[in-house]
């Protein structure tokens, strides 16, 4: 696929005309964006907007109504009823975007290194030196390298959310989904949290954000796309999108949320 | 040593149980072997179909949804001794008709083959409940977490759900290993020389019932007594990512 501008990025992830239906509930009603590769782009929104099932539709993790979803250029392929046509596929693509879930998920009967190293060794078939010593620099990196041996239960949610960020990174994604990441976090525990997102927004990581923290998504956001009642009602530049709102409801979202 | 067993009245009753003939001891410890050797195999074929039903009854279509509904109420409502005498005649004639029909003739179902096909099946089906039961307990959002970074279906099994799931099964399946421990005693009913069977039978010949069946019954309490313990350390390892709370088994 030829980037419409050929001076940007390649678009690492795209999201064309994506519909989703829980029963007669209609929670997407086409929603359409892309990230360029090394772009940040926050996605707000009231609860029940549809920002998160819209995350959950680019792994498939929900199957989408209707709708495409191209990662780095390929196309996913889906069956009539949209659930995707070719299960190696579906892994393959998903191993290129990591996630970050809100309730973390870590795997609690491992350690955190053993959650680190886990798909590489069991999934990328990195041999297990490599990863052990990549695992070790990451959680290094997220300020947990003493951390290392110690089981999830035994940590607190900030360790377990940057615990779960090293794990995300250890595969070494194209692209990576932030899921409402510091919304289950004791408020003094959000900054550091966010501070190791900063740090890969910083690094050129492509991150798709789904989040509630309006000053952090003006700071380390290129592109703010504003969801209402599973349509985009506004996206742009972040300053211009919560410094200058068009649309009257994003207006009172943010006053809401201020 | 002599004179307190004179004294306390057991002189005899050691001598019954003597490791060397004519003591029945050595028979009573091939019992407790072959007994073991069943319960370890009945076991292990346990977790087997426990393991596919419980995920074929989460997972599987509706067609096998109901033949594993079937499965598990059948065994559980019929009584183990009645089972035992059908499963057993039925597989030993189920076998014969197979050797038959491929030109060989009668087979004779090794004791133990049959011990563990028998008691397998009875253990299969609470099993499969007692697994079912186990992996509806772990979080959905690890299994989540292990589908979002491409985890293939075996491996989600193997490396997730399987792990995730036997802090919450160990206690359910510390109760079935003693139960198929005790079941093995039903087998004496299809003439297998478990350690019940021997137990009766040196009983009789030596009219010394009381003897040999309060030895049978310690045996069977030292196999419980060693299982709790390996139990306990299984389960602890089984928790091992878990925090303590309250007690322990």
């Amino acid at each position: 696929m030829e980037p419409e501008h050929p001076h940007e990025a390649a678009v690492a992830v795209e999201v064309q005309d994506l519909h989703k239906s829980f029963g007669g509930l209609e929670v997407l009603r086409g929603v359409s964006l892309k990230a360029r590769r090394g772009e940040v782009v926050a996605i707000i929104g009231g609860s029940g907007s549809g920002k998160s099932t819209m995350l959950r539709c680019i792994n498939f993790l929900e199957t989408p109504s209707a709708g495409r979803i191209v990662v780095d250029g390929e196309p996913v392929a889906v069956r009539p009823d949209g659930a995707p046509a070719d299960r190696r596929q579906i892994e393959r693509i998903r191993t290129r975007l990591a996630m970050v879930f809100q309730a973390f998920n870590l795997w609690t009967h491992r350690t955190l290194l053993e959650n680190v190293t886990e798909v590489p060794i069991h999934v990328l078939k990195v041999s297990r030196r490599d990863a052990e010593a990549r695992a070790r620099a990451l959680l290094d990196r997220v300020g947990l390298a003493d951390k290392a041996d110690t089981y999830p239960a035994f940590l607190s949610g900030g360790q377990q959310q940057r615990a779960a960020i090293a794990r995300a990174l250890a595969v070494d994604p194209s692209v990576m989904l932030f899921d409402e990441p510091t919304s289950a976090l004791d408020p003094e525990l959000v900054g550091e949290v966010l501070g190791v997102i900063r740090d890969l927004a910083a690094e050129s990581r492509t991150m798709l954000i789904v989040t509630h923290e309006m000053a952090f998504a003006r700071e380390v956001a290129d592109h703010v796309v504003f969801l209402l009642d599973g349509r985009i009602e506004e996206e742009g530049p972040p300053d211009r999108v919560l410094g200058r709102p068009r649309s009257a409801r994003l207006r009172q979202f943010l006053g809401a949320v201020a | 040593m002599t004179e307190l067993l004179d004294a306390l009245g057991l002189t005899q009753s050691v001598a019954l149980l003597s490791l060397q003939p004519p003591g029945w001891g050595a028979n009573l410890l091939r019992g407790l072997a072959n007994s073991l050797r069943i319960a370890a195999g009945a076991f292990a074929f346990g977790l087997a179909i426990g393991l596919a039903g419980a995920c074929g009854k989460l997972y599987g279509g509706v067609i096998l949804r109901d033949l594993l509904a079937v499965y598990t109420t059948v065994i559980r409502a019929v009584p183990e001794l009645v089972l035992i005498l059908i499963l057993y005649y039925v597989g030993t004639d189920l076998l014969n008709q197979a050797a038959a029909a491929l030109g060989y003739g009668r087979v004779e179902l090794s004791g133990v083959a049959a011990g563990i096909w028998v008691l397998g099946i009875v253990q299969g089906a609470y099993a499969t409940e007692v697994l079912r039961g186990a992996i509806q307990a772990v979080p959905p959002g690890q299994l989540e977490a292990a589908r979002a970074f491409g985890m293939p279906p075996l491996t989600v099994l193997r490396r997730v759900t399987v792990p995730a799931m036997l802090g919450h099964a160990m206690p359910g399946l510390a109760n079935l290993w003693l139960i198929a421990t005790k079941d093995t005693a039903l087998l004496a009913i299809v003439g297998f020389s478990e350690l019940t069977l021997e137990t009766q039978q040196a009983a009789a010949s030596t009219r010394a019932y009381f003897t040999f069946f309060l030895a049978a019954g310690a045996l069977y309490l030292l196999v419980t007594l060693l299982s709790g313990v390996v139990f306990a350390r299984m389960e602890r390892w089984a928790r091992r990512g878990q925090p303590p709370v309250g007690g322990s088994a």
